[in-house]
């Protein structure tokens, strides 16, 4: 299997393919929809950011509460596209990578080729399995905003699968086309 | 005559809310076993199994099935002869508060479609109310996603259109819908009615157990020829390619007007959460 850790440069980014799957160790930051909205303000008004973009990787989930003595609670993915909005925008500031589940627009494969970033699936509806997997958890900005608010995750061994690698390559592509054909050939 | 409280419907939903987001009804986690057994894709074969894991984790009582854990629809059917003293609606919403708070729940309201701002609790829930025969109340609360419910689409086809514009309509949907709404995927689809009441046709549906076809043949037999239409489009779990792309389609229809052939197709998740009482 192969591991992937943070940061996650540009070497390491172009040596994945779509249909990968991968063991992830490291640091995700946590971000939607509204946490998404206040990065690109803050951009946008020349004010600095919460994090470092530069090699990290977001990892697009609301958890729900932690119950006392877990460090969150079910913590899967929500669907990627309606950040597309804003993803160039933090691509072209040094993001290499992305967590979700289901499809991304043309201008986010095409942002993630010029910078060099991928693409990652979480098993959507899962959010038990894979909350139960973070070590650690801490919110570090935009605390207003509940779930939405950007938190600092800890993983050990995250099972992703990269859907979309740095050539444009998509899972979501090629594994309906691949299985029809198989299928097709055995007919 | 039979008295409930407004307290006694508000422990009801608590209870259920907490239920429906930890453990999955039988007949879904049944239809995720055969179809991971009836999967010959490697990777589709392996998130099933993944679903499954997760589905035992869940039922431990630490982790919701799902982080998003719905918009609480509620669904009533109220026996004519019960007396509710109290607030009957208000104590709904009292339930879901209580709920979504004690059992570590998500709070995913926001209280202007616009404006945007988190009610903090989970409330309001969406509550649907039949008046039927009885002393009998009986409390359904289905957790609804939204990264599914996003995907649903409704049209006003013209009766011409016929058996083929709806198959048609419901096979565009869960195409366009592709990876996003989590598949393996729940079809409820709604026909007939009215633009309000076809859309309410298909929620309803998603509730119905999954081996339970629709009562008239010649519905049970469009569900089981969509089903099959649906998991030859080849989008598989998670949309990586595989068989299994929806686990049951679900029917439920009404009369219409002589002009009209409302569709409305409402998508679940495979957590397709219900939890149900009889008070």
């Amino acid at each position: 299997m192969i591991e992937v850790t943070t940061p996650f440069t540009a070497a390491q980014a172009d040596h994945l393919r779509a249909g990968q799957s991968i063991l992830f160790t490291g640091t995700l930051y946590t971000a939607r929809d509204a946490a998404h909205a206040r990065l690109c303000q803050a951009l946008a008004e020349g004010k600095p950011l919460p994090f470092d973009l530069t090699d990290a990787v977001i990892y697009y989930v609301g958890p729900t509460p932690p119950r006392p003595g877990r460090v969150i609670g079910s913590a899967g993915p929500t669907t990627s596209y309606r950040m597309d909005a804003y993803a160039p925008t933090l691509l072209d500031q040094g993001l290499r990578g992305m967590v979700g589940k289901g499809l991304r627009s043309s201008a986010v494969i095409e942002s993630m080729r010029r910078n060099h970033a991928v693409y990652f699936g979480a098993v959507g509806g899962t959010g038990a399995l894979i909350g139960r997997a973070i070590r650690s958890a801490e919110v570090i900005a935009y605390e207003d905003l509940g779930t939405e608010a950007i938190r600092r995750l800890t993983v050990e061994r995250l099972p992703l699968t990269v859907v979309i690698d740095t050539l444009g390559n998509n899972l979501y592509e090629t594994g309906p086309r691949d299985y029809l054909a198989q299928q097709n050939q055995a007919k | 005559m039979k008295e409930l409280t407004a307290s006694q419907i508000t422990a009801a939903v608590r209870e259920l809310c907490v239920e429906a987001n930890y453990r999955l009804p039988q007949d879904v986690t049944d239809c995720l076993r055969r179809c991971r057994q009836q999967e010959d894709w490697p990777v589709a074969k392996e998130i099933l199994g993944n679903i499954l894991d997760n589905v035992a984790v869940a039922a431990e009582g630490d982790y919701p099935l799902c982080q998003d854990t719905g918009l609480a629809c509620v669904f009533v059917r109220l026996g004519q002869e019960v007396h509710i003293s109290g607030d009957f609606a208000a104590a709904v919403d009292e339930g879901v508060r209580q709920g979504y708070r004690d059992g570590y729940l998500r709070a995913s309201a926001v209280a202007d479609p616009l404006r945007r701002v988190n009610t903090g609790d989970n409330t309001p829930a969406l509550l649907t109310v039949d008046l039927v025969p009885g002393d009998a109340c009986e409390i359904t609360v289905a957790p609804k996603g939204f990264g599914s419910e996003n995907m649903g689409a409704l049209r006003m086809l013209r009766p011409s259109d016929g058996v083929t514009g709806v198959k048609n309509f419901v096979l565009e949907t869960v195409k366009n819908a592709g990876p996003n709404p989590c598949p393996p995927i729940v079809v409820g689809v709604g026909v007939g009615g009215s633009f309000d009441k076809v859309a309410l046709c298909a929620k309803r549906a998603l509730l119905r157990p999954l081996n339970q076809p629709h009562p008239d043949p010649f519905w049970a037999a469009m569900e089981q020829e969509l089903l099959e239409e649906i998991n030859a489009l080849g989008i598989g779990p998670q949309g990586f390619g595989g068989r299994t792309t929806a686990l049951a389609v679900a029917i439920e229809t009404m009369p219409t007007h002589i002009t009209a052939l409302p569709v409305a197709v409402n998508i679940n998740c495979h957590v397709t959460r219900h939890a149900r009482r009889v008070l």
